[in-house]
């Protein structure tokens, strides 16, 4: 605070251009000063810090401070995580499927929930909009472990979906949502009579630590329900976003349309989704970055159980750091992480724009 | 689909499909709010139970008197389901509370109450400071800290995990309420948001001040934060309630004194506490706790809860 107080001690009457000048740089300096501080400190400083922690074997007890509390490895802990076999190799392959599954399975399904709700909430005849906007939104404003011990509780084995469901369909057989590992695709598959036995020889072929088979199987019955926990809390917040994009949208566009003789469905292709288009980016991206960092529902939920079907890496990163003691791996994973995050955001603008051209 | 007010239908035909698209899109909305609804009203309901009703079928959801009624019978075995519903009805117990305010939920309510309130006025002064100086005041390197901001905004929040932890831990402040709060004392979106707000309001007032003499400290006291009441609210309620929820950072900062857990982190370490054996109407109880301030705060300030949302949604 001291060097703001400076810029207001200038003395006005011998006020020249260049005390003027530089009396308004110290007010800048002062001005951005304390928020500068703190992302240097808590944000850049510990980032640069965490790639070169990323290069040694440092356990994440031993005192800094102490003789030699870690060795340099060099990118030995990458090497770990990506190409030599065992099961840290395994452990990170097994949390970046499950991760993709997660986000492939979450991140579109809620855009397209949070559209076709806008649209419906934005129609003029629509009564009682902001109690929709309301109910839609609520989850949103919900801490994230108060919705998954809530959701915990309605998925247990005697809970509530498993009653309400059984009360419709008789022959209903309880679903044991919160501790099921079988994938879902595997379950798919065994309809059709194929396991893994007589699938043929490519399901039993070594990927990156995994047969083929295991990388196939789909989110398993407790990812599924963490999926289901995630599209039903952020439906609410893309709707909002949604209805705001398209309350800007000028009628007269859909009057011209109207004119035209478009039909209901040819309105909401052609004019609607293409003048959302960077809503739809925006939304995506929210929901790419919140995904790929799921966290908080398996810290309460699984603990990445049953069988590691809802490791994520995430939570790799975790327990790699603080159960397993391995803070440099640790490090090395949250960099990967960070790696794939930004490959995706630039994928997938690569796509919003390539769509843009059609 | 938005044309339905609009004068005379062309056909007949069209006017059913209308009619019918209507009705299904009412159906469809009013299914997903049903969704998203009944989940709180059956947790607010069953927080209120003894443990028997809590998992019963089907849900009793309206309480009835005889209120405050005992878990335990007379004979001392615990009330079953069928003893305290009737249907839909249901005698409601307060010991859910009164056991999960024996766990030191008291405490952590306050810490939650302490660190939303400190996070929220440090993050109102430093986001407003540092995003009226990038938006106003010309200083070599203003836009390249105006970009070293804007590229954090795109860390994502698990990657910081770990080195805050190790930064912490340098400082000595691992556990610690200054750790905690410092850590998140300014943030990047906070910082963007007043400054796309200071860009967009006319600088002639300040300018007339600044003829008068007034220095940039006074006429931001003065003048600039005054007019930015709209921006201020939005983010002071962004601050609050991300800082209320916080589990993340709370889980890292201060995971290791429970007397300095926020009501998130308590929640999910007493799970973890009860492993499988969960008893749920004092889960419920706790979660009602920690969601009620919010609620209440959501429901006065709905207005800026919802153009927040939409005013980021905009600039994205």
């Amino acid at each position: 605070m001291a060097e703001m107080t400076s810029a207001t001690s200038v003395q006005r009457p011998v006020t020249t251009m260049q005390s003027k000048k530089r009396s308004e740089m110290l007010a800048g300096y002062g001005f951005v000063a304390p928020a500068a501080l703190i992302f240097l400190v808590f944000l850049v400083i510990p980032i640069l810090f965490s790639a070169y922690i990323s290069l040694t074997n440092w356990n994440g007890i031993t005192p800094l401070t102490s003789e030699q509390p870690y060795e340099y490895v060099g990118f030995d802990n990458y090497a770990q995580l990506l190409f030599r076999e065992g099961t840290r190799q395994t452990d990170f392959f097994k949390s970046l499927k499950n991760t993709v599954y997660y986000v492939l399975g979450v991140v579109p399904t809620q855009t397209i929930l949070a559209l076709l709700l806008a649209v419906v909430v934005n129609q003029r005849w629509l009564k009682a909009k902001g109690f929709f906007r309301t109910a839609f939104y609520f989850p949103s404003i919900t801490s994230s472990v108060v919705i998954s011990l809530i959701f915990m509780w309605m998925f247990t084995r005697g809970g509530l979906v498993n009653r309400a469901v059984g009360a419709l369909f008789p022959d209903y057989a309880f679903i044991n949502w919160l501790d099921d590992p079988t994938g879902v695709v595997h379950s798919i598959l065994g309809l059709f009579g194929v396991n893994l036995r007589n699938a043929g020889d490519w399901a039993t072929a070594q990927f990156a630590g995994m047969r083929v088979w295991e990388w196939i199987s789909g989110p398993s019955v407790t990812m599924l329900t963490i999926m289901i926990l995630n599209t039903w809390t952020t439906i609410g917040t893309m709707m909002v976003i949604y209805l705001a994009a398209l309350q800007n949208i000028p009628t007269h566009v859909y009057e011209a349309a109207y004119v035209d003789g478009a039909n209901a469905w040819q309105t909401f292709r052609k004019i609607t989704v293409p003048l959302l288009r960077p809503t739809t980016f925006f939304v995506v991206t929210l929901g790419l970055i919140g995904t790929f960092q799921v966290f908080d529902q398996i810290f309460v939920i699984s603990s990445g159980g049953p069988a590691k079907t809802t490791l994520t890496i995430a939570y790799l990163v975790y327990s790699n750091g603080f159960k397993n003691s391995a803070m440099g791996l640790a490090a090395a994973t949250a960099i990967l992480l960070f790696i794939i995050i930004f490959a995706f955001s630039i994928l997938q603008r690569r796509i919003v724009s390539e769509r843009a051209d059609v | 689909m938005a044309t339905t007010a609009l004068p005379a239908p062309k056909s007949g035909s069209a006017v059913t499909v209308r009619r019918i698209l209507a009705i299904i899109g009412v159906g469809f909305l009013v299914f997903f709010a049903f969704i998203e609804i009944v989940p709180f009203v059956l947790t607010v309901a069953n927080s209120f139970k003894c443990l028997p009703a809590v998992q019963a079928a089907p849900q009793a959801f309206i309480p009835l008197p005889p209120f405050g009624i005992s878990c335990q019978t007379e004979t001392g075995s615990v009330r079953s389901a069928t003893e305290m519903t009737d249907g839909i009805a249901f005698n409601p117990t307060t010991e859910g509370y009164q056991e999960v305010l024996r766990q030191n939920l008291g405490k952590w309510f306050v810490n939650t109450a302490v660190f939303a309130i400190w996070v929220t006025v440090l993050r109102l002064l430093f986001d407003s400071l540092a995003g009226y100086a990038l938006a106003r005041i010309k200083f070599p390197g203003n836009r390249l800290l105006f970009f070293i901001m804007l590229g954090t905004m795109m860390i994502p929040g698990v990657v910081l995990l770990i080195p805050r932890f190790i930064i912490l831990k340098q400082l000595g402040m691992l556990n610690t309420y200054q750790g905690f709060i410092l850590t998140l004392a300014a943030d990047a979106f906070g910082v963007f948001l007043m400054k796309q707000f200071f860009e967009s309001i006319p600088g002639e007032i300040e300018e007339a001040a600044q003829v008068d003499g007034a220095s940039r400290l006074t006429m931001f006291f003065r003048i600039v934060l005054p007019m930015a009441t709209p921006a201020l609210t939005a983010l002071a309620i962004f601050s609050f309630q991300g800082t209320w929820n916080n589990f993340m950072d709370a889980l890292i900062i201060l995971g290791g004194n429970p007397d300095l857990f926020n009501l998130p982190l308590g929640l999910a370490l007493l799970r973890g506490a009860y492993g499988d054996t969960l008893r749920w109407h004092t889960f419920l109880a706790g979660s009602v706790i920690t969601t009620l301030p919010l609620a209440i705060i959501f429901f006065v300030f709905q207005r800026y809860f919802v153009e927040g949302v939409s005013y980021s949604g905009l600039k994205g």
